[in-house]
């Protein structure tokens, strides 16, 4: 064969998808995935705190956009986990637990990181927007589980505490592609935010545990 | 809103639901959209902008002049827009190719608010109350129209944000609430059917009436997501995944919601 040719012979091996994509062949599920994520792009402004690189998926939101009622596969589910608990900031006095009547003002607070925010405020966790806490709220959500009793059942523990501040820093260390926000991993709440929602959860003195 | 839902939370769980439900019952009785059906009605037929003519004219899918059910088939492709466009989008198209207002111009205010009205609410709430009881019948037909839908499904679950939210996050299961609002299940075909077919609605919390695309734009908003631009392509994309999941149920719009 030529050079010639063979030049012809690698334009018609390039054009043929493209012609059939042209012809008949509607875009493939990953054309489509990566089409969306580019019309999103396009298709949202810059407004006050909230700028269009919160539109740049990490790779566990990238892995996570899955239909409703699938789960990733088990290999991909081991790596988000491992990854995002790798990623976890520990505090460095190796306290997990703060006030937990402060901690519950943080879980009742629902401003913080929408562009309607003012940003100089402190964000709040909005717990009670999913989860059932302490009892006298009867305004929460369903989203996510109840966590009445959290300390109680689980034990007043050094393994409790520290589970209760992983997993509100960083959810997806412990569920792949969990519907909780990864408050510490995405500077949403400060440490010491953290170890107050910590103590509302743990603290044998806490609502929560009564 | 706040003070009967404050009231009703002093409730035990179930009866604070049931005392919510009641309530929204209640506001059925009469609804404010109509003046926005009215305010709609009156500007679709008076002479505007610089061509000084009507709306009267405007193709919205089933021929020129055609309101009645023609918002029970949008989003569809425009062949002579070349995109698919939802309502929002084709009366703003309609302001522009017969009215002669600029793109800019035609899109000022999509939102009214307590200082301005927005005509392009009361244009939404005189068409889409046109199509009350017609079945949707949102068409695939066209491959703009199939991939406008799969983009939307796409978008739907798309993950995103600080806080790692898709649509999906609250809006992939039945019987989920946020604090004591009921979340609609736009996965499943009866949860999309229920929610689809009753926006635009008058917020009692707002005294706005509200279109689909304030729907949207206000879910991205809590969603953490920048602001979502007027008549883009991502809200047709999911307007499109939603209208049409909906398809087969009655419209039954404009609503009146808390």
């Amino acid at each position: 064969m030529s050079r010639h040719s063979s030049f012809l012979a690698v334009v018609a091996a390039l054009a043929l998808p493209a012609l059939l994509h042209g012809c008949a062949t509607a875009p493939s599920d990953a054309e489509i995935t990566a089409k969306a994520a580019a019309t999103l792009k396009a298709s949202f402004k810059e407004q006050g705190q909230a700028r269009l690189d919160r539109l740049d998926q990490d790779d566990t939101q990238k892995a996570c956009s899955i239909p409703a009622g699938k789960t990733v596969p088990k290999e991909v589910a081991e790596r988000i986990e491992k990854e995002n608990l790798a990623s976890i900031r520990w505090p460095a006095d190796g306290k997990y637990v703060g006030d937990w009547k402060n901690g519950e003002k943080i879980a009742q607070e629902g401003r913080g990181m929408q562009y309607s925010d003012d940003p100089r405020v402190a964000a709040g966790a909005n717990c009670y927007a999913c989860h059932q806490i302490a009892p006298q709220e009867v305004s929460f959500g369903t989203i996510g589980p109840s966590l009445y009793l959290f300390g109680t059942r689980r034990g007043y523990t050094d393994e409790t505490r520290k589970y209760a501040y992983g997993k509100i820093f960083n959810a997806e260390a412990y569920s792949a592609c969990t519907n909780m926000p990864r408050f510490g991993h995405k500077g949403i709440l400060t440490e010491a935010q953290i170890k107050d929602v910590v103590a509302l959860l743990v603290d044998p003195e806490s609502p929560v545990n009564k | 809103m706040s003070v009967a839902f404050f009231a009703c939370a002093a409730f035990a769980q179930g009866s604070a639901v049931d005392e919510i439900a009641k309530y929204r019952a209640a506001l059925q009785d009469g609804n404010p959209a109509e003046l926005w059906e009215a305010r709609g009605e009156a500007l679709w037929s008076a002479p505007r902008g610089p061509k000084n003519v009507s709306l009267e004219r405007c193709d919205l899918g089933l021929g020129p002049g055609v309101v009645k059910g023609a918002y029970a088939q949008l989003p569809k492709y425009f062949a002579d827009a070349d995109r698919v466009q939802d309502l929002e989008t084709r009366i703003v198209w309609c302001m522009v190719t017969l009215q002669g207002f600029s793109d800019a111009d035609a899109k000022k205010g999509p939102f009214g608010g307590p200082d301005r009205k927005s005509d392009i609410e009361a244009f939404v709430a005189y068409v889409t109350a046109a199509s009350r009881g017609v079945k949707m019948n949102v068409s695939l037909a066209a491959p703009q129209e199939q991939e406008m839908y799969r983009l939307g499904e796409k978008m739907f679950y798309f993950r995103g944000g600080t806080h790692d939210f898709a649509c999906a996050t609250c809006h992939g299961e039945d019987g989920k609430r946020i604090r004591l609002q009921d979340l609609p299940n736009l996965s499943s075909v009866e949860g999309a059917r229920k929610a689809y077919t009753t926006w635009p609605a008058y917020r009692v919390s707002q005294g706005e009436l509200r279109s689909f695309q304030w729907r949207l734009n206000d879910c991205f908003r809590q969603q953490r997501f920048p602001e979502l631009v007027f008549t883009s392509d991502a809200s047709i994309a999911l307007t499109m995944f939603l209208a049409r999941n909906a398809n087969g149920a009655a419209f039954d719009a404009p609503a009146i919601k808390r």
